[in-house]
């Protein structure tokens, strides 16, 4: 028997396999539909105080992955804080993603989330598709230092996972990670989606997305966020979330072996649906049996 | 490719009434996949991508029909001839003929997709009703005419068919005669009465919803509908009383851009 149980911050999972931000985790219904599907947690849509959100198209496919723009849409975390509190029925651990547009912001949405208890609250310090918050917060350690802090100080205990960006060079990367490891994260989620970048129709002559600029993610992308995870792995002594172009359970074995504890999905869940989950959890389990592993704890960091 | 946003160019406009035109295209590809209740995802370049009912199709071309009332519908309607815009779908599931003896309620705009519907029913036996608020709000007419079948049409100041409401119509129907399905598409309000007469009658009945749409391929979130997070764009946007009974937000309330919950 395989067992395909992790953990990350002392919260258990029955799988690796975790919905990422982003994607069918707006409500807290649709959350609990998810949560029927087979993912080892749940992770909320951006919460942050109310914001628009970009006009569509917010999402567009390319040859090897997608582009999203959506724009941290929110009514603001007072009011999902309601939906939390019907995610939190699903069954499965909910983290709990926040934004803020001001390091102010980080504080007061961790605070209001905390109070229902949510497993892990993840810090987005790296949207590349909003103007008025994500990645802004995520490229100057000392800015990811401060908004890391006031997080960790008003989540009543609950774990932190800072949300990291790519788009830096790999030496910047590790800065920032540094800054939020001595500001108090516990665990890494890595990486959030590349870029931005851009896909123009060339009959309409206008870029697709309305906000011309979109996060990259999908298969095109999973090189740099295994080497990312290899890199924090190999530097922190922190758990990691990783995610970035896993379609399969192959794919979540390779970001595991380079040193995930769980693994994020997005991009499959635009393509294959709810079902994605248990198919990777099918595909982690048979490549398990066939190459003689009983449990993750041998497959995760085993690439160093 | 799930999100394949795809540009055609524009091949004929048709002005219905004064804030409503359908747009054709030349797209066989979406066209011969077309099916009545099925809905596209329509991208106004540099503007703003909505969902539009199929209103027709002949396995060569496909129409939309838009009606003028935020950015991007009033940006469509004034689209001309030969500009590009972007196609992709058909998304949703269909309308389902069930039994013999049908019932169609459309409210004004709302007739689009049931139109498209009531002409692949060559076999049933047809009652249309057809509400709008005046005369001036009409559309399609032509094609309800043309129907086989009976069409009452009515309006809220009787400046054309009756003056009467839709739902009042259909329970008259419902009195006269026994009828096994009732098809609508409309103001939200009045799906919701057309449902409870449904299910007061213990007919069946197909409603048409609509939720703000962004993906359109159930990848989102922002059409689930509570308490069952039921995607409108991937599951619907046809509910059956089976689904129209779980869905407390029906005629209810509706979520806004932000995701704050609006009265319907």
């Amino acid at each position: 028997m395989v067992d395909l149980g992790t953990e990350i911050c002392g919260v258990k999972m029955k799988s690796p396999v975790i919905l990422a931000s982003g994607l069918l985790d707006n409500t807290g219904a649709i959350m609990k539909r998810v949560a029927k599907f087979g993912p080892g947690a749940i992770t909320t849509k951006g919460i942050g105080p109310k914001n628009e959100g970009h006009n569509s198209p917010i999402i567009v496919e390319y040859e090897h992955g997608s582009l999203n723009a959506v724009g941290l849409p929110s009514p603001g975390y007072e009011k999902m804080v309601e939906e939390l509190k019907i995610a939190m029925d699903a069954r499965v651990p909910l983290i709990v993603n926040i934004f803020g547009k001001s390091v102010d912001d980080y504080g007061l949405v961790a605070k209001a989330v905390s109070e229902i208890k949510p497993a892990i609250i993840e810090v987005n310090i790296s949207c590349p598709h909003s103007q008025v918050a994500g990645q802004i917060f995520g490229e100057d350690p000392e800015i990811v230092s401060r908004v890391v802090s006031i997080v960790k100080k008003n989540s009543n205990g609950i774990p932190i996972s800072t949300k990291l960006s790519p788009n830096l060079s790999s030496s910047q990367f590790l800065k920032v990670a540094k800054a939020a490891a001595d500001a108090g994260t516990d665990a890494f989620s890595a990486i959030n989606t590349l870029g931005p970048g851009m896909v123009i129709d060339v009959y309409a002559k206008k870029p697709v997305l309305y906000n011309k600029r979109g996060g990259v993610e999908g298969p095109g992308i999973k090189p740099i966020a295994v080497r990312c995870v290899y890199d924090l792995y190999e530097n922190f002594k922190l758990p990691i979330i990783g995610m970035g172009g896993v379609m399969s359970g192959k794919d979540a074995v390779e970001m595991m072996m380079a040193g995930a504890s769980a693994v994020g999905v997005a991009h499959g869940v635009l393509i294959h649906g709810m079902k994605i989950f248990k198919k990777i959890n099918k595909e982690i389990e048979k490549f398990m049996l066939e190459n003689g592993y009983t449990s993750l704890k041998e497959i995760i960091g085993a690439a160093h | 490719m799930v999100v394949d946003i795809s540009t055609y160019k524009i091949k004929e406009v048709r002005t219905e009434n004064s804030k409503i035109k359908t747009l054709s295209f030349s797209a066989p590809k979406i066209a011969k996949k077309a099916r009545p209740g099925n809905f596209l995802m329509v991208w106004i370049p540099g503007v703003d991508e909505i969902p539009i009912s199929i209103s027709n199709s002949d396995g060569e071309n496909i129409e939309i029909t838009v009606k003028a009332v935020g950015e991007a519908s009033s940006s469509l309607c004034s689209k001309k001839v030969g500009e590009y815009i972007g196609l992709r779908g058909p998304y949703g599931n269909e309308f389902m003929p069930i039994g013999e003896r049908i019932a169609i309620v459309a409210g004004g705009y709302g007739v689009s997709p049931l139109i498209f519907f009531a002409e692949s029913l060559k076999e049933k036996k047809l009652t249309f009703i057809f509400g709008a608020r005046t005369k001036d709000d009409f559309l399609l007419l032509e094609r309800v005419k043309k129907l086989n079948g009976e069409s009452i049409f009515c309006t809220d100041d009787g400046s054309f068919g009756k003056k009467a409401i839709p739902t009042q119509e259909l329970e008259e129907l419902l009195a006269r005669e026994k009828i096994d399905a009732v098809y609508t598409c409309g103001p939200e309000l009045m799906m919701r009465k057309v449902f409870e007469i449904a299910e007061k009658n213990k007919i069946s009945c197909q409603a048409s919803l609509e939720r703000w749409m962004k993906c359109g391929v159930g990848a989102c979130g922002s059409c689930a509908m509570d308490p069952i997070g039921w995607l409108v764009c991937k599951d619907g946007p046809i509910a059956d009383n089976k689904i129209l009974r779980k869905l407390r937000e029906f005629g209810n309330y509706r979520r806004n851009k932000y995701g704050e919950k609006m009265p319907v």
